[in-house]
């Protein structure tokens, strides 16, 4: 048992902030993701023998903690932690070696079509289908918020190849060019900024060679808890950030005659702000620390536990923002409704603690 | 960065294992169980505190040198989530958490020598005179009056929720001597003999019917001035010292997850139609609730005390953080307990202690302490500083004002 971190992590943490906070003063100025590439962000959690660099969970979470505080809104997570993930764990040597080496210097992007309408976060619910058709199959179906499906030039789709809508078995992991016949993106802004898409597969047909799995259930879920350890430090940046911004608004504004932070209903308030980051911090932690348990009922235990706690208290933290900021804080003057926009977002994209918590008993075997 | 255990660990787990299973006995852990107090029982508590410093195991949080464990801090976490998961009895804080800290930080020589080894073993028991009855979460303006004469102190006043005052043979205490500008000026930190002349002990029942706190009433007290610690007016500073323990530096996540465990069992025993109350899909969102919060506290924990030496002081904030969300966990947990009884939770066991009842109750064993726990943890959030303090000083400290 050890809880420091390496010297090589708190490198890692220190040129993340340092680069992240000088790009938050010239916004748009640079092109993100280039700049993830050439820090080596993007190859971080990818495996060495395909141009990545074989570092886990942690070493993400202390970038995406370096995100979350700094507002660098990207489908980084999305692009890297899943598809990444998917590749790395399911493909076969040739299409590791097709994938890989081109998303870890930022030259290809891709992004996973999984979710369905009607979905609601489970995550076997795959009803796009795949049929054969020869040596390869025909993809028929929509997704939709594809996170960075706006900008990405290859799809990792599921689609199911046996078995009903919500089964484990039959999904299948497929890679889609995004200009191939039947395939049509929608791209959409959304809510964080960070951009997504509808994509819709009309007798998409693929080869062989473009099935990942024709069993992708189990490597999806821990796909899916990876990412979700990953964005829970993305809110523990966010919410050291905005719990900050609004304890030195309340110095510095006053009214009738002192500082709003005089006031002891104001005070506690930001008392429980700080212990919400302070849990938030100990529960994403934890979560990266399970992300890659073999046990899957103990990591999906760990890591729905730590989002239940983690996006509720970043809620909290990014709603008394606002309220702290007072009118200003419902303008988009301030920055401060941004960070509540990011975790309204997250929510939308995992699931909110209800689901989480949910899954949490659902994994926990009282009986036993 | 590794939550796992090395192999030197999950030996040291199999050795913390084979001790309790041999030592822990059976009426050990059902006097732990039947208590629905705050504290165990002093003759409980004591018991196995000797067990564990025939062992050497009575101070994991002590330096070495005044005979701690020396334990890291995977072996501090092995032995608190062992112990509590094994039903032992906690052992009185007042000594070990409490007053040894400050003894052996601010204290002298003598002092040291004489103290910290009955503290150890058990041979001393402590109580803590702090709050009065005008000076509960203003602790600053307490008034119990500490008045030079030669070589002593004549104490006149009271101290109030003083726990265990009628099983302790020690005290250490705030007094005031002498009157300064600033109310936390002039109070100084004094070690006293609770069989001095002059000292009265007033039981008073707590809401869960245990006899376990007392107000405590001096007249003209004399205490030697050698057993001040520290310098004289400078006791405020040594009081908040010992508060830092007193609310964190340790593993309270433990015996969390203990009555969480407890509260599984009760939801197995009692039934709603012909289902286990642990079936109920709202119960078991409260459950998965409540373990997060303990996971979260016990993360938070390992976090605070990795970052610190043993023996150290934790840190307001930390203390703080730590203590407001041991107390709310606590209060939910036995909540969440007394619903699991259902109309069970209207019966009331006043007879103490229960672990040496001899009558059947009149309902299941393991649902006695349900109730007086539930009513008894309200004090959580009030003692050693009421959460409303708590947030005011990590206000202080995280706005810098």
């Amino acid at each position: 048992m050890d809880l420091n971190y390496s010297d090589e992590q708190r490198l890692l943490g220190e040129s993340a902030n340092n680069l992240l906070a000088a790009r938050a003063q010239k916004p748009g100025a640079t092109d993100l993701w280039k700049e993830m590439a050439d820090m080596g962000w993007l190859a971080l959690p990818l495996p060495e023998a395909d141009g990545g660099l074989g570092q886990g969970v942690v070493d993400v979470a202390i970038v995406t903690e370096a995100m979350g505080r700094h507002r660098a809104r990207s489908n980084y997570v999305a692009g890297i932690v899943l598809c990444g993930g998917l590749v790395a764990a399911l493909g076969s040597d040739a299409q590791r070696a097709a994938l890989l080496p081109g998303l870890a210097d930022g030259s290809s992007r891709l992004a996973l079509a999984h979710a369905e309408e009607g979905a609601r976060y489970v995550l076997a619910h795959v009803a796009t289908s795949a049929k054969k058709s020869g040596a390869g199959f025909v993809l028929e179906g929509r997704k939709i918020a594809v996170l960075g499906g706006d900008v990405a030039d290859r799809f990792i789709v599921s689609a199911r190849i046996s078995g009903s809508a919500r089964d484990a078995a039959g999904i299948g992991l497929f890679v889609v060019a995004r200009d191939a016949t039947g395939v049509t993106v929608d791209g959409h802004a959304t809510v964080d900024g960070a951009g997504a898409a509808r994509v819709t597969f009309a007798g998409v047909e693929v080869g062989a060679d473009a099935l990942l799995s024709d069993n992708a259930f189990a490597e999806i879920e821990h796909a899916y808890d990876r990412a979700t350890a990953a964005y829970c430090s993305e809110l523990v940046g966010l919410m050291e950030a905005a719990t900050a911004a609004t304890i030195e608004y309340t110095k510095i504004r006053v009214q009738f005659g002192k500082p709003l932070a005089v006031n002891q209903a104001l005070r506690h308030r930001m008392a429980d702000m700080s212990i919400a980051c302070e849990e938030a911090r100990s529960m994403a932690l934890r979560a990266a620390l399970h992300a890659d348990d073999a046990d899957a009922r103990a990591r999906g235990r760990a890591v729905s536990g730590a989002w239940a706690k983690v996006s509720r208290a970043a809620r909290f933290v990014a709603e008394q923002s606002i309220q702290l900021h007072g009118g200003m804080g419902v303008t988009n003057e301030l920055e401060i409704g941004g960070y509540l926009k990011r975790v309204v977002a997250l929510d939308a994209i995992l699931g909110g603690p209800d689901h989480h918590l949910r899954r949490h008993a659902a994994l926990t075997n009282l009986a036993a | 960065m590794d939550l796992t255990f090395t192999p030197e660990e999950r030996a040291f787990q199999q050795d913390v294992r084979a001790f309790l299973e041999e030592k822990l006995t059976p009426d050990l852990r059902r006097a732990h169980h039947l208590t629905p107090s705050v504290f165990s029982d002093p003759p409980v508590g004591n018991r196995w505190q000797k067990i564990l410093y025939e062992r050497g195991w009575a101070a994991p949080l002590w330096p070495k040198e005044y005979g701690g464990t020396g334990w890291t801090l995977a072996q501090r976490y092995i032995w608190e989530i062992e112990s509590a998961a094994a039903g032992a009895p906690s052992v009185t804080p007042m000594g070990l958490r409490m007053v040894g800290p400050v003894i052996m930080r601010f204290g002298t020589q003598a002092q040291k020598d004489f103290y910290l080894p009955r503290i150890l073993n058990a041979e001393d028991y402590w109580c803590q005179g702090y709050s009065e009855p005008g000076s509960g979460s203003d602790l600053a303006s307490l008034k119990t009056r500490a008045t030079r004469d030669g070589d002593h102190y004549v104490i006149n006043g009271s101290k109030i929720w003083t726990t265990h005052a009628h099983n302790a043979n020690r005290m250490f205490a705030l007094v005031r001597t002498s009157d300064e500008p600033k109310k936390q000026d002039g109070i100084s930190f004094l070690l006293i003999d609770m069989k001095t002349p002059g000292i009265s002990v007033r039981p008073i029942l707590t809401i869960g019917g245990d006899h376990e706190t007392n107000q405590v009433f001096f007249d003209d007290v004399r205490v030697p001035v050698e057993n001040r610690v520290g310098a004289e007016g400078q006791g405020w500073s040594y009081g908040k010292y010992l508060l830092e323990f007193e609310r964190g530096g340790a593993m309270s996540s433990g015996r969390l997850r203990a009555i969480l465990r407890d509260i599984e069992h009760l939801a197995t025993l009692y039934r709603d139609g012909g289902q286990p109350l642990a079936a109920d899909p709202s119960f078991a969102l409260r459950r998965s609730q409540a373990e997060i919060e303990i996971d979260a506290l016990e993360m938070t924990e390992l976090r605070i005390m990795s970052s610190l030496q043993s023996g150290q002081n934790p840190g307001s904030v930390s203390s703080s953080l730590a203590k407001l969300r041991n107390s709310e966990i606590k209060q939910a947990l036995t909540a969440l307990a007394v619903d699991a009884l259902g109309q069970d939770a209207l019966y009331w066991e006043g007879r103490r202690p229960l672990y040496e009842m001899n009558a059947e109750p009149g309902i299941p064993e393991e649902s006695l302490t349900a109730l007086p726990e539930y009513l008894n943890s309200r004090a959580y959030t009030i003692f050693g500083g009421t959460s409303e303090v708590q947030r005011d000083i990590i206000a202080k400290v995280v706005l810098g004002m």
